[in-house]
């Protein structure tokens, strides 16, 4: 469970999260809103790249704000960002085993497999990720995040330029996630037929302040959120 | 599901094999070039180019260790000479005050350039491209200033090891079993390969990972768990290391020093031979050494202005730095192959007056062509 407490991020004199107040309980949750809402910096919370003007951030009951970023990976968190970032030098095996894991030798080892085989898509541990397509090198980051007993995952656009076909099988990946790993998945995305296949709950950002949150059939019907997204509720 | 036909899925594979046939071909290459250069070269080689290629295989391990830096890490160093001037200066200082054996003088003159090279470059490690490199320029500065003041080592006493008044300076010592120029040669040759084997060795380990992810970028590599500061601080210290041996290394070929045998302008130079031998890939610092020492030795046997060496760096870092950012070491290997597919198209094109039966047969299967 993730708390988050009057989080409050600027930029100078742009406040990026105004005062943010959520919930995050278990299963994939959704993170959704426009261009410049705040999702990706909340994720920079999280991750500690951005420290907040406010707030607190208790994750499974551990104060996160006060962890040096390396650690919270060691923690748990695992992350993916909106710019793929798989390394194309190195295999597949060795992109996913580069995570931090308490797990050594075989048991490690397995875990790293496990890992690959779980987001499938026809990624050999063994190839170079410069041989692979865009979308397993998607699925590549995806097996990072769900190896070495990740706590908390974060998912930044996983599906940005995929086609559909791909998408529908990141989606059945992403749903299975806390199953597979145990680990509350957090998922920001603009592709509403996936955030509505795998999110159980939904919250939505719309300039730094929080919109609405709650079941995400319900969410994606709320009028403030279509006229965050639209300009009109008339829709 | 993602390509589950396998068309464009990669070869799936466990890691069977120990080494694929590619693999092999690249390690028989390697071991038989090593070969030439230890047993054919040397009884061939006038006493000019047994010098020549003993400091090539000193500057291999020089650039070896910035290529490490620029490549793996992404860090653009221009300290790397200082560096090199340090571990030639406490080479040159230990094998005076002391009777240990090169061997060990060398490991130590490592270890005090890792110290040294570590510390003043800690509070650099936060900047990275040309901040960084503006900086390590600036300690490099630094330390030829030093350099200059303290002067090389020539027997003296006192913490300099430097006497002024002297005549006759005496020669830097050299191993027992290396004293000739050809033997010297030999032994930087062995030295160089147990530094590459080193650095190789950090390449496919964790410190090797690590360094790829941070390369990559270094948010992505915070977010996966990597102490990044520690790991470029691990990148600068192997190299500072490989560097200081390479120092007291050429305090033993050379016999002796002086501080204008190390401009800083050669720090630049470094850096320009680094990028056009390739920083990505380990050939590329054999590369690196042989423009850094053969090609000005080499200008300098055929009567060519030394001048034209810094015309042809600008033009070859312009090159690297537009069309062929993987230097020498990635791009000679293309361009062979290129050259092999054309001269395959040449050799294998049938007469331009001789019908294509292979057409001929197509244009039948469609119904014909009226």
């Amino acid at each position: 469970m993730i708390e988050v407490k009057d989080l409050t991020v600027k930029y100078g004199g742009v406040t990026s999260l105004d005062g943010m107040n959520l919930l995050f309980a278990s299963g994939v949750c959704g993170l959704i809103g426009p261009n410049g809402a705040g999702k990706t910096t909340f994720f920079n919370v999280l991750s500690g790249f951005v420290r907040p003007a406010s707030g607190s951030v208790t994750a499974f009951g551990d104060d996160l704000l006060h962890m040096t970023h390396f650690r919270r990976a060691r923690w748990g968190i695992r992350r993916t960002f909106q710019t793929e970032q798989a390394i194309s030098d190195l295999t597949v095996y060795d992109n996913v085993a580069m995570i931090h894991s308490k797990l050594r030798g075989a048991a490690r080892k397995d875990d790293v497999l496990r890992a690959i085989e779980f987001v499938g898509g026809g990624v050999s541990p063994w190839a170079k990720v410069g041989s692979l397509t865009a979308g397993q090198r998607r699925l590549v980051e995806v097996a990072r995040a769900a190896a070495g007993k990740p706590r908390l995952i974060l998912l930044d656009e996983p599906a940005a330029g995929l086609p559909e076909e791909e998408t529908s099988h990141l989606t059945g990946v992403i749903k299975s996630l806390p199953a597979q790993t145990g680990a509350l998945t957090i998922l920001v995305d603009h592709d509403m037929a996936l955030v509505s296949a795998v999110c159980e709950t939904t919250a939505v950002l719309d300039f730094g302040k929080l919109i609405a949150s709650g079941p995400t059939a319900q969410v994606l019907r709320d009028e403030h959120v279509m006229r965050a997204y639209l300009g009109t509720a008339q829709v | 599901m993602i390509d589950t036909a396998g068309t464009k899925a990669p070869v799936a594979g466990r890691r069977g094999p120990l080494m694929d046939r590619r693999s092999l071909t690249r390690l028989t290459v390697i071991v038989v070039l090593l070969l030439l250069a230890l047993f054919a070269l040397p009884p061939i080689m006038s006493a000019y180019y047994t010098v020549t290629m003993t400091q090539v295989a000193i500057y291999s391990i020089v650039t070896l260790g910035l290529g490490l830096l620029v490549g793996r890490v992404g860090l653009y160093s221009l300290g790397q000479l200082a560096v090199l001037t340090i571990g030639a200066w406490s080479g040159a200082r230990l094998l005076f005050a002391t009777g240990q054996p090169f061997i060990l003088v060398m490991i130590e003159a490592g270890l005090v350039t890792m110290i040294i090279g570590s510390l003043i470059t800690l509070p650099a490690l936060r900047l990275r491209g040309l901040y960084l490199a503006l900086i390590t320029l600036m300690l490099a500065g630094g330390v030829t200033v030093i350099e200059a003041t303290l002067n090389f080592p020539n027997g003296g006493g006192g913490f300099s090891g430097y006497d002024g008044s002297q005549l006759h300076t005496p020669q830097i010592r050299r191993p027992s079993f290396a004293g000739t120029d050809p033997a010297f040669y030999r032994f930087a040759v062995i030295v160089a390969i147990v530094m590459f084997l080193l650095v190789f060795a950090h390449l496919l380990a964790r410190p090797g990972r690590a360094w790829a992810a941070i390369r990559q970028s270094e948010p992505s590599a915070l977010a996966a768990g990597i102490n990044t500061t520690f790991y470029k601080l691990w990148a600068m210290a192997l190299a500072a290391f490989v560097t200081g041996v390479a120092g007291a290394l050429l305090a033993g070929a050379d016999r002796q020093l002086f501080s204008i045998d190390f401009p800083i302008q050669n720090s630049i130079e470094l850096l320009a031979v680094v990028l056009m031998g390739g920083a990505f890939a380990l050939s590329g610092a054999v590369i690196a050494g042989f423009l850094q020492a053969f090609l000005p030795a080499l200008l300098q046997d055929w009567g060519v202005p030394n001048d034209w060496l810094i015309i042809l760096f600008g033009v070859g870092v312009m090159q690297v730095l537009t069309t062929a950012p993987g230097g020498i070491a990635d791009q000679f290997p293309k361009d062979m192959k290129r050259l092999y597919r054309f001269i395959s198209r040449l050799w294998r094109r049938p007469p331009a007056a001789a019908p294509a039966p292979a057409d001929t047969a197509t244009a039948g299967k469609r119904g014909g062509a009226a």
